[in-house]
């Protein structure tokens, strides 16, 4: 232990404090954390920032939203002209009140719904840099399903706070959510009248959502934000494949300075973004709509992005409805409400599981894959987003209607089909993508670049000059694993006797099949070896790489 | 130039080329699109007989010489002439074309042609007469009584503020935004097209001109800032991802740039 008295002013307040809480060691830690470089490691950010523009200007919004569905008359004095005098719940007259005569309180509600579309939006953008590059391979699985249950909040947050001003759109959202509730067997009319209270839409709804939206919900996100970085922080971060770059190391820059005042300085950048958004684009004008009523509903009405693939769903979806012994099964809403999203987020949170049963690869994790390098990933990826932008299109289809001269009955059916049909289709052509690239990653090693010079001898032969990769390009193309399909154990041993668990092994087998039956293996140093004498021949070999076995 | 010539083989040359050129289509487009020849305005009354021999040359091949209709044309007996007003003051009649919906056009008649076909046709049989301007007067109606009653009977066709909405078999309500009040009127008392008929019962005169305001009200520029086409969550989804993730992500790049 040195004695020596620090001397400046930060230096004694600093020691005050590690004197007392012993917090050099924590900070020595942290600011020696080294984080490794590059855009998309910045998506997971902007949804970070997001969500504190969203508490900050929550909190404000919360000084004048009054949560109840009494009866009030806007007053004649107020703006907006369109809706003085007219009768409405407290709820939405407190949010005319904030948007027109509190003073910037337009700008923070819009703000404030600027950054709930931002935070879904670079959520999902984020889960797709994780998911396409193999970020949430061993020993990640578990933050990956932090960070799904994450965008799960982040939908509850967005719909909760949506229905808050209680305007006939965000209404008719909630009659649909009514429905869906209402949908299911047995218990959905229970389920319904528990959420409202009674019969929809009832008085208490706006109450409950308030809590729901205001502390429930963000609390919960709050707690799991801080699981999900500090298992980053355990974890270490991932990093691109490189030269020099391995899952026993981390290239990149030290927290302090370097990235303190990268990622602080990309805070105020969300935030300016934001406050420029709220500024210059209005958004969910509610007094355009009007104070919730049950009976209209307005052309266009739809929810915010990130609800509309169950909107599109319910689009799309034929009005079938199964009576059965007196009882109506309503498939029109149980299938596009309950059971598409069932399946898609199930297939979201339970996919890393799934790929490390069939790849059965036990070791850890820390370089990223090139999206190519796993092509079925890739590929069931693409195909995944497919159906959900077709589902999102699928809820727009009146505004592509309009804005395309189409009629909508046309788009309804190409939409119906096209749902069934472009994820596989898109999973063919990303797979073949896929392979395609790695091939040509292949071609690349073993004989260089295209130096575009053709050297023709005396002799008459011709041969075409290429310039060999330089290491670097050479490591990012050759260290990948393509992983074989599983080897299971006969089902019958030496004497006959049935192997119990077989029929399952089986299975996994197949489906591991699909994921890794096509494959291009990496170019082995061996390999690169053998061509390098012929590289001065005429390049007339054909060594297209093997597939398979 | 020489600095140019240098740098036309950068890797970002052809996206800067792209957008120029599209600039300049852009520019050019604006300059040479024909602009609306603007109509004779003097309303003076004119005659059925004038009227009558329009019709006979414009309008007798569809809907019959007696303006009786035909299979799949409307007989105009009795349309009155808010009718005749609407349909070719806006242009949509004559027809462009045979399709789900007479789409606007700009007008082919001067106002007074258009006065004199209306005074033909309303010569054939009584029907609801072109409303004054005190009838339209936004200025005299109440934009809140306005908004509830637009909420109520045209929201869900014609979208919260009028941007328009798609009806089936690509048929549409257009947006209302550059509809004129008389024509608004028109339209509420005749029903042209798909759209229902909102007779003095439904809708008073008085309630009509309510919606006229509410509707003139939405022409004001939009408190928050631009509109985005007034059409809701899915144009605000669409701009999130195009301004929001576009600039952060430009940002992040620009962050991520200089890599280790």
């Amino acid at each position: 232990m040195t004695t020596t008295q620090p001397e400046t002013a930060v230096g004694a307040a600093a020691d005050y404090l590690d004197q007392r809480t012993g917090i050099a060691g924590a900070v020595k830690e942290f600011a020696r954390k080294v984080f490794p470089d590059h855009w998309s490691f910045l998506l997971g950010e902007i949804a970070l920032y997001s969500f504190v523009v969203l508490l900050i200007s929550g909190g404000f919004l919360t000084m004048f939203f009054v949560p109840s569905m009494g009866f009030t008359t806007y007053p004649e004095d107020s703006l907006p002209v369109t809706m003085q005098g007219v009768e409405m719940s407290e709820a939405f007259a407190s949010t005319l009140h904030m948007s027109f005569e509190v003073r910037g309180g337009l700008l923070m509600r819009q703000i404030h719904h600027w950054a709930a579309l931002l935070f879904m939006a670079s959520i999902v953008t984020h889960m797709m840099r994780v998911f396409f590059t193999g970020a949430f391979r061993k020993p990640r699985e578990l933050n990956w399903l932090v960070g799904f249950t994450l965008m799960i909040l982040g939908l509850l947050a967005g719909f909760s706070g949506y229905s808050l001003p209680d305007d006939v759109l965000s209404g008719n959202g909630l009659r649909i959510a009514d429905g869906v509730a209402k949908s299911i067997p047995v218990i959905g009319a229970f389920a319904s009248y528990m959420l409202f209270g009674g019969e929809f839409p009832g008085e208490h709804i706006i109450p409950r959502l308030f809590t729901v939206h205001i502390l429930l919900v963000p609390a919960l996100i709050l707690a799991f934000v801080g699981i999900h970085l500090l298992m980053v922080v355990l974890h270490k971060h991932t990093q691109y494949p490189g030269g020099g770059r391995s899952s026993k190391n981390v290239v990149g820059f030290p927290l302090f300075p370097v990235y303190v005042a990268k990622a602080g300085g990309f805070f105020f950048i969300v935030f300016g973004v934001l406050a420029l958004m709220g500024a210059t684009l209005s958004i969910n004008n509610v007094w355009n709509y009007g104070p919730y009523d049950p009976s209209p509903v307005s052309a266009g009405a739809q929810p915010d992005w990130y609800m509309l693939f169950l909107e599109g769903g319910l689009r799309l979806m034929p009005g079938w409805e199964w009576v059965i012994g007196g009882f109506t099964i309503p498939i029109n809403i149980l299938v596009p409400g309950v059971v598409i999203p069932g399946l898609l987020f199930t297939f979201l949170a339970l996919y890393p599981f799934i790929e490390a049963r069939v790849t059965q690869d036990k070791s850890e994790h820390h370089v990223l894959d090139r999206p190519r390098n796993v092509p079925v990933r890739t590929a069931l990826g693409v195909a995944f987003l497919t159906a959900f932008v077709i589902l999102v299109l699928a809820g727009s289809n009146d505004l592509i209607a309009t804005h395309f001269e189409m009629s909508i009955n046309t788009i309804t059916w190409i939409f119906r089909v096209a749902f069934f049909v472009a994820p596989v289709f898109a999973f063919m052509v990303t797979k073949r993508l896929c392979l395609a690239l790695q091939r040509k990653d292949r071609e690349l090693v073993l004989h260089g670049h295209e130096a575009a010079r053709l050297v023709r001898f005396e002799s008459g032969e011709v041969i075409e000059v290429h310039k060999p990769l330089s290491d670097q390009e050479r490591w990012l193309r050759v260290n990948y694993q393509a992983h074989a399909p599983l080897v299971i154990e006969p089902g019958e041993d030496a004497r006959g006797v049935r192997r119990r668990g077989y029929a399952a092994d089986k299975r996994w087998q197949a489906l591991s099949r699909f994921f890794y039956e096509d494959r291009i293996e990496p170019v082995t140093p061996a390999e690169i070896a053998n061509t390098h004498g012929a590289h001065t021949a005429v390049e007339q070999s054909d060594d297209a790489p093997q597939i398979g076995h | 130039m020489k600095a140019l010539a240098a740098r036309r083989h950068h890797r970002f040359a052809p996206v800067v080329l792209m957008l120029l050129a599209l600039l300049a289509t852009g520019a050019l487009y604006a300059v040479m699109t024909p602009t609306t020849a603007t109509a004779d305005t003097s309303a003076s009354a004119e005659d059925i007989e004038a009227g009558k021999q329009l019709f006979q040359a414009n309008c007798a091949t569809c809907h019959g010489v007696g303006a009786g209709g035909a299979d799949e044309v409307p007989s105009l007996i009795g349309v009155g002439a808010a009718s005749v007003n609407f349909q070719v003051s806006t242009g949509r009649m004559p027809m462009q074309a045979s399709g789900p919906q007479a789409p606007v056009k700009p007008a082919q008649f001067t106002d007074k042609q258009v006065d004199q076909l209306a005074a033909y046709v309303a010569s054939l049989g009584a029907g609801p007469s072109v409303p004054t301007a005190e009838m339209v007067d936004p200025a005299l109606g109440s934009p809140s009584n306005g908004a509830a009653l637009f909420r109520t009977n045209c929201a869900m066709c014609h979208n919260a503020v009028g941007a328009g909405g798609a009806l089936s078999e690509g048929k549409w309500a257009p947006a209302l935004w550059d509809t004129t009040p008389t024509n608004l009127y028109q339209a509420m008392l005749t029903g042209p097209q798909s759209m229902p008929v909102f007779n003095d019962a439904n809708l008073t005169p008085e309630e009509k001109r309510d919606v006229i305001s509410y509707l003139v009200e939405q022409r004001e520029p939009s408190v928050g800032g631009l509109s985005l086409g007034s059409l809701g969550p899915v144009s605000e989804g669409l701009w999130v991802f195009v301004i929001g993730m576009g600039i952060l992500i430009g940002f992040a790049v620009w962050i991520g740039a200089k890599s280790s």
